[in-house]
């Protein structure tokens, strides 16, 4: 009897935790839940917005956005593993895809939008101090003696990758020949006394601990980070650097579930309005149509992108961040 | 039944909840990380774990946790022994301070110590002039580790600390004790049991540390890497199994210490006798 009754008890405390976690489980019906990377918090808010408005507007339909922001990688296996979105904008290819391989995007996901399904692009850029001290004009002064730069570690991070192919495509561009592109990034990494895990933690060793002489970040950071050093800061523009494409996806698992094509499509459609692409321009990323954007601010520079260096990101992957691959013979002794 | 009869009630039940508990929390994730671990065949797990640059993290993972916990036994038993032995102001604040590394977030200490220790940190602006480098060095990772460390072995030690009577080590004084003697004799093996304890929980909590870690460190491979930093790298190339095996590795191999360091904990409780 005494049993039966702390039972009781026991289910009774048992039962409200797991009726909290089914409600907050729940999500309403007409809501889209967009997966991102990190830095794209504010750009993703502004558009969003603007995009509810308008929906409100031809629609008469009161739909919600969520927004998810994390390191790619971990974004891309969050939506693998289950979390429901019905839109992912990871910062690069493979993240994307990786979710193609587990079949929640159907195959040829890159071209059902336009450009490639890029409503904007980036790249990868050097943020000096104030009056550019060591006159760092090049990728090729990054390796002048007493130059340190700051990047993070391309194993854990896409801002990490990018440097390094954007480092090993400057100079393949340069002199044709694949053996000087490694020893120029060899030669690059000693240079870097700290990789930092994510794009944030270099930010933070660069501008707060102010350790190193140019961080190697991408465009819209570096632009950030000028903003708001107040003037100790200045953006240096290579003359060749790697075009990152943080494409755009509908993830159509979820959205054939959830029943949210028709919306889904049109939140991607929106981002190549001219509205959208002005916000995009504000936010320094590159629009995908180029009359909006700022050429005094984003500036014209050689641009190449992966196809320059591999046959696609599957085999630069390996070539570059793989076991023995580029990367790690940097560091083998 | 019988030889479960206690005061209180409700055995089965809570019995029944500890299993369900432990099964939900720590079983059935350990099991998912061995099925995970075990779709590689052997000759791919041997290479996802065992290259020369695992080696080198696991070496520094394990070395560091080891030092740091050796540090954090020192430390925490002076810590212990003054809040249980004096009274002075503000005691109870003190005493409340050993408990933050267990509530702050330890992204957010690694972050301070990196930012103290820097060249124009608030310490680094002294020490690195004396040639004392420590950010983005192994020392550094120690440094982390016996922060988050030490609050164990203060928290294990102290109250069988209290439970030892001041008059205990006067009467071995009376009767002729060194100082020395006293502790030798009288205080270490009544603490030691807890001193072990408390060294195998900061040992344990050090060796999965990543949050502090990796501020402080530079992340760089063979030399301030450390393993869970593989673990991550693995994970963001969407090597789930790569990833989980080196996980195992460090797990059976904590486990592993932590079975030598109970033996040798009921060792020492024998000797007491």
């Amino acid at each position: 009897m005494r049993s039966l009754l702390a039972m009781a008890i026991g289910y009774l405390i048992l039962l409200p935790a797991v009726a909290w976690l089914l409600v907050w489980q729940q999500s309403p019906d007409q809501a889209l839940l967009n997966v991102s990377y990190d830095p794209t918090r504010e750009l993703w808010k502004e558009i969003n917005r603007e995009f509810i408005r308008r929906e409100q507007d031809a629609t008469g339909q009161r739909i919600a956005i969520n927004q998810s922001h994390g390191g790619s990688g971990s974004q891309a296996r969050a939506v693998i593993d289950g979390l429901e979105a019905d839109v992912v904008s990871l910062a690069m290819w493979p993240d994307t895809d990786a979710i193609r391989k587990q079949g929640l995007i159907a195959p040829g996901w890159e071209d059902r939008l336009k450009n490639r399904s890029l409503p904007y692009y980036s790249t990868i850029v050097f943020v000096v101090r104030e009056g550019n001290p060591k006159n760092v004009r090049d990728w090729d002064d990054l390796i002048k003696p007493g130059v340190t730069v700051i990047t993070p570690n391309p194993k854990t991070s896409g801002n990490g990758k990018l440097t390094l192919l954007a480092a090993w495509g400057a100079k393949l561009l340069q002199t044709k020949n694949e053996a000087e592109a490694e020893k120029f990034v060899t030669e690059l990494y000693k240079h870097a006394p700290i990789l930092d895990a994510g794009a944030r933690g270099s930010a933070m060793t660069f501008v707060q601990k102010r350790i190193g002489d140019v961080h190697i970040a991408w465009e819209n950071e570096a632009h950030l980070e000028k903003k708001e050093s107040g003037g100790r800061l200045e953006l240096v523009y290579p003359s060749r650097s790697i075009k990152a494409e943080p494409q755009v996806a509908l993830v159509d698992a979820v959205v054939d579930r959830k029943g949210t094509r028709a919306v889904a499509e049109r939140y991607l459609n929106f981002l190549y309005s001219p509205k959208a692409q002005e916000i995009i321009a504000e936010h320094h990323y590159r629009p995908s149509d180029d009359s909006k954007r700022n050429r005094n601010e984003l500036r014209d520079l050689e641009l190449f992108d992966i196809k320059a260096l591999a046959p696609g990101w599957d085999e630069a992957n390996i070539k570059f961040f793989g076991d023995g691959g580029v990367f790690d013979r940097i560091y083998q002794k | 039944m019988a030889t479960n009869r206690r005061v209180l009630p409700g055995f089965h039940l809570s019995l029944g909840y500890t299993l369900l508990y432990l099964g939900v929390l720590v079983i059935i994730p350990l099991i998912g990380c061995l099925v995970k671990a075990s779709t590689l065949s052997y000759r791919e797990f041997h290479d996802a774990v065992w290259t020369p640059r695992t080696r080198a993290a696991y070496e520094l993972t394990f070395g560091a946790s080891f030092t740091a916990a050796a540090i954090s036994v020192v430390i925490g038993l002076l810590i212990a022994w003054v809040l249980v032995r004096y009274e002075f102001p503000f005691k109870r604040f003190f005493d409340s301070l050993v408990d933050l590394p267990f509530a702050l977030p330890t992204a957010v200490a690694g972050l301070v110590f990196s930012t103290l220790y820097v060249e124009n940190g608030w310490l680094g602006r002294f020490l690195v002039p004396l040639g004392i480098e420590l950010a983005y060095t192994r020392a550094a990772v120690v440094l982390v580790m016996v922060f988050i460390g030490f609050p164990f072995v203060v928290r294990t030690v102290q109250p069988v600390l209290e439970s030892i009577d001041a008059e205990t080590e006067e009467a071995a004084q009376t009767l002729g004790a060194t100082r020395w003697q006293t502790f030798r004799r009288i205080l270490l093996p009544s603490i030691l049991p807890a001193l072990l304890t408390g060294f195998a929980q900061s040992f344990a909590r050090a060796l999965g540390e990543y949050g502090s870690v990796i501020f402080v460190s530079g992340n760089l491979p063979f030399r301030t890497e450390i393993a869970p930093v593989l673990i991550v790298a693995r994970l963001e190339e969407f090597k789930y199994a790569e990833a989980t095996a080196i996980a195992l590795v460090l797990l059976v191999s904590s486990f592993a210490m932590l079975i030598v360091i109970n033996l040798l904990e009921k060792w020492t409780r024998k000797w007491d006798k």
